[in-house]
């Protein structure tokens, strides 16, 4: 099975209610490094990222993969994730069964994937009444099991205290280490440099920056990352 | 009037033989009659509220239009279609419980799709880019949401049974009201007040809104369990 990574966007432009919310976007993603999408709140971010995913169709331009069947080989992460009332590990053999994975296999692989999140223990658990870190972990299993070869996470931590954001951290690591290609958005700084390789910046719609983390941060070019980047600082 | 009330007791606690055939075939007709209904109009419901198609507005608005379906028409209607000239007589349902159940299916179907249709689509809002990002769409998704949320559902359910063993019209068309045979709680009420025997309609009555009553606490119960097991 060929990489269905570089994935690449050709001038893409989205609009809603008469208002430009992606306003031509040229870019490719590689397989490797882990990718920030930086950028204030109303930059844009989600709506660039499920241009990506492909949960919203672009107005104008193209979202391309290299590879066949790219969208069973990515998954998305939401800063809100949406549980089904059943079982936490009922909620991962839900995603599996949808994948075509046999029924016998689904038990173990949902077991282990609970497991990778640190969520064995409360496997049987109804999905709905886990706290907002579980679920989120959840949501992290509910993709670990599927192996994706892109995913994508939208502000992943937003709603979490940061002992749940680190939990969260360390499991997109673990995906990093496996051979996941990261693409995150998020507004925290710290975060961007605790998982990126490389931060693509947003402003407004528009992609502005994109540069490798450890030269984004002491020396952005535009001076609207500039801005963001001494603003945010002091809260990162 | 208090004699009657009175007398109406006694018959319901003496458990008068031919009082409880008439509530038993009223409970199997309407239990019947949602059983259909649910069966066809949860799917119905979770369909429209899921699909994308050309006139779906228009289709919203009839099915909510229908959920007022006067009885009395469907009865007039279903009498039409199987009586013995008309295009379903060869089955020879018309006055037999038969009739009666397909009558009051035709009554609380509409009801039933109409109010599912208004919960999924108020589910799916939440549940859409997570599932179309899984991959879930079309029929998979309508019945994943449907799974999801089938205790709400119970309301929907609960209006249809409230309008099937509360109406009276459509049964007594198509049932006929035949002693022993299709007579059933409210045609018997209708008909024991208009001959003048209050204490057998009052009974009735009485067992009717028990039962109504017992079905929605239970209902009830069932909903809030599921709300502190599941969340």
């Amino acid at each position: 099975m060929s990489a269905i990574l570089p994935l690449r966007l050709e001038d893409v432009s989205f609009a809603a209610g008469g208002r430009t919310i992606i306003e031509r976007a040229t870019l490719s993603l590689e397989a490797g490094p882990s990718t920030i999408i930086l950028g204030a709140n109303g930059a844009g971010k989600s709506v660039l990222m499920r241009l990506m995913h492909g949960l919203l169709a672009p107005t104008t331009g193209r979202v391309a993969w290299s590879g066949e069947g790219a969208r069973r080989r990515q998954a998305m992460v939401f800063q809100r994730p949406v549980m089904l009332r059943r079982s936490a590990i009922a909620n991962v053999t839900y995603v599996l069964e949808v994948a075509g994975v046999p029924a016998a296999e689904r038990e173990r692989l949902a077991a282990d994937a609970l497991w990778e999140v640190g969520l064995r223990d409360l496997a049987h658990r109804p999905a709905r009444v886990l706290s907002g870190g579980e679920q989120q972990r959840l949501a992290l299993a509910r993709a670990w099991a599927l192996h994706p070869e892109v995913l994508f996470l939208d502000e992943p931590t937003a709603n979490l205290d940061p002992s749940a954001t680190r939990e969260i951290e360390t499991i997109i690591k673990a995906f990093d280490a496996a051979g996941t290609k990261i693409v995150m958005s998020t507004h925290s700084l710290g975060q961007a440099r605790r998982l990126g390789d490389e931060v693509i910046y947003l402003h407004q719609g528009r992609v502005l920056e994109r540069a490798p983390i450890d030269r984004f941060f002491p020396h952005p070019a535009s001076p609207e990352a500039a801005a963001f980047v001494k603003g945010e600082l002091p809260w990162a | 009037m208090l004699d009657a009330l009175v007398s109406g007791l006694q018959l319901v606690a003496t458990l008068d033989l031919q009082l409880w055939q008439i509530v038993g075939l009223s409970l199997a007709v309407s239990l019947s009659a949602v059983a259909l209904a649910s069966l066809l109009g949860l799917p119905l419901g979770a369909a429209i509220a899921v699909g994308r198609f050309p006139g779906r507005q228009a289709v919203i608005v009839v099915l909510n239009a229908l959920m007022g379906l006067p009885p009395v028409v469907v009865g007039l209607v279903i009498y039409l279609l199987l009586s013995r000239a008309g295009p379903l007589g060869a089955f020879g349902l018309l006055f037999t419980p038969g009739a009666m159940v397909v009558a009051q299916t035709v009554l609380v179907l509409p009801i039933v799709a109409a109010l599912a249709r208004q919960s999924v689509e108020d589910a799916w809002r939440e549940y859409e880019e997570q599932l179309r990002s899984l991959g879930v769409e079309g029929a998979r998704a309508a019945l994943t949401v449907l799974w999801d949320i089938r205790f709400s559902l119970l309301t929907a359910v609960l209006a249809g049974l409230g309008r099937a063993s509360a109406e009276v019209g459509a049964v007594m068309i198509v049932g006929g009201n035949i002693d022993g045979v299709t007579r059933v709680m409210t045609t018997t009420i209708a008909l024991e007040t208009s001959k003048g025997d209050l204490p057998l309609a009052l009974g009735l009555g009485m067992v009717l809104i028990a039962i109504v009553l017992v079905l929605n606490a239970g209902a009830h119960l069932i909903k809030e369990a599921a709300r502190r097991r599941y969340g």
